[in-house]
């Protein structure tokens, strides 16, 4: 009979306890954002696709690449294309083509740890919804001729 | 405006339409303010903004969810039985709007009054099991069956510690008139204060009534997908929706003239009631009790079948007898 009483005793205690964290909640403030109008911030952790680093003070006024391969060699998908020119009076190769195939990207980051230059680094593009494969064919290159690198 | 009133006053059968027409409206009405505060505060519970998006806070999303309602086709299964199919949501809705005639909303703002008005609404109450029932049984799915049968048995079980703890209140009073128990709650008295036991038991019992979390068995979405109503959309669904809110304010609202002093302001002050006021003071009362719901909806999980059996019939009957016993020796007594 004791035991009768004293569950309606914790029970009923323990609801109002359930109803006080449920009013702490409702008095606190809300945490989730009107995503398409508003956004978070976004971590500096985050791993997007990669992007070559706009950088004028480098020796091609744009960005640091040397044309080395190292990326794409290390590249475990293979999804990363790196051609560069000799050109008459300048040391060096020419970036020409700077590619990345990232619906086969595992965002591995051995591209950018291995880039002797510390020319590419991981951008933080997320919206990349798109209706084809070959919408994820990025022309690095041309994203940081036109600027649109961060 | 002498024409008007002398022709509602001369024609009963004018002023039950116009009082019904009304009614309906404050049943819609409730509907659609009572679903956007429960979107609304379910989502702060959970720390979300919830409808943002239709006008300023989302305040016009419930209409634009009833045109959507309005306007889908109503599709019948074919293994249904459709007559009866079609009746459920009707004959869930209309007992709903008969018991709102008898519902005092202030000391002149009523549609009937009833000297059994406390018999009626909860006869008008019980009602909505039968086209649950109906509902469940002719949708031919074995989770509206499921749902419909959870629903039989737990109303059964609900309705008689509904009826003890407001036969506690009715013992004192005398009456089951509506309007004689406010006007015994005139003072500083009101009957939560004496009656504590009651008006809790009132308050679980009513929730389980209207099949609200934590006790929504016969809907039990984890389980049943929808329970009862899972064949019914388009607006079918709807009605199943206003007349489970509007169950919700007749549960509230007979909680409210039983136990919270219907119409009379608080503490007694006079000067503080009138018609308009007590319409007021009124829906105060209940939309508070309203949201105590909402409230408790969103904090507790569903029970269990057999915890539901047991709460009813080892808690709470038990505890509204000895009330009522003990209520009936003191109005002996005195």
């Amino acid at each position: 009979m004791s035991h009768y009483f004293s569950e309606i005793f914790t029970g009923g205690k323990s609801l109002l306890v359930g109803l006080g964290v449920t009013f702490k909640a409702l008095t606190s403030p809300v945490v989730t954002v009107q995503y398409p109008r508003e956004k978070i911030d976004i971590s500096p952790n985050m791993r997007g696709h990669i992007d070559l680093i706009k950088d004028s003070e480098s020796k091609n006024g744009l960005h640091r690449c040397i044309s080395c391969g190292l990326c794409a060699r290390n590249c475990p998908c293979s999804c990363i294309v790196v051609k560069g020119e000799k050109q008459e009076g300048v040391k060096g190769k020419v970036l020409k083509i700077f590619t990345l195939e990232f619906s086969k990207c595992s965002l591995c980051g051995l591209c950018v740890e291995s880039c002797p230059t510390s020319a590419i680094d991981f951008s933080d593009e997320y919206e990349l919804a798109a209706f084809s494969r070959e919408a994820f064919n990025f022309d690095l290159l041309k994203r940081v001729q036109q600027g649109d690198t961060k | 405006m002498d024409f008007i009133v002398d022709i509602i006053a001369k024609y009963s059968l004018v002023r039950i339409l116009i009082s019904f027409s009304l009614l309906i409206a404050i049943i819609m009405l409730n509907a659609i303010v009572m679903g956007y505060l429960e979107r609304k505060i379910c989502a702060r519970i959970q720390r979300r903004w919830g409808p943002m998006e239709v006008g300023v806070q989302g305040w016009m999303q419930m209409f634009l969810d009833g045109v959507k309602l309005l306007a889908k086709q109503l599709i019948v299964p074919r293994e249904a039985n459709p007559f009866l199919f079609r009746m459920a949501p009707l004959l869930c809705f209309t007992p709903v709007a008969m018991a709102f005639a008898v519902i005092p909303f202030s000391e002149s703002f009523y549609a009937m009054d009833l000297n059994i008005g406390l018999i009626y609404l909860l006869a008008m109450g019980s009602l909505n099991v039968f086209a649950i029932l109906i509902a469940g049984w002719s949708s031919n799915n074995k989770y509206s069956l499921f749902g419909a049968l959870r629903s039989v048995a737990q109303n059964v079980a609900y309705e008689i510690p509904i009826l003890l703890s407001l036969l506690a209140v009715v013992l004192v009073t005398t009456s089951f008139n509506f309007k004689e128990i406010v006007a015994y709650q005139s003072g500083l008295l009101s009957f939560w204060m004496c009656q504590p036991v009651a008006f809790i038991i009132f308050l679980v019992a009513g929730c389980a009534e209207t099949n609200r979390v934590p006790f929504d068995l016969p809907e039990a979405e984890s389980e049943l997908t929808a329970g009862y109503f899972t064949e019914y959309g388009g607006f079918s669904f709807g009605l199943f929706a206003i007349a489970e809110y509007g169950n919700l304010f007749i549960m509230s609202s007979v909680a409210t003239t039983v136990f919270l002093g219907g119409w009379n302001g608080p503490f007694g002050l006079d000067f503080y009631s009138g018609p308009i006021l007590g319409v007021f003071w009124f829906l105060l009362k209940v939309f508070i009790l309203m949201l105590i719901m909402i409230w408790v909806r969103w904090t507790y999980p569903r029970v269990r079948f057999d915890q539901l059996m047991n709460l009813s019939w080892k808690y709470l009957i038990p505890f509204s007898l000895v009330n009522l016993l003990i209520t009936a020796f003191i109005v002996k007594i005195i």
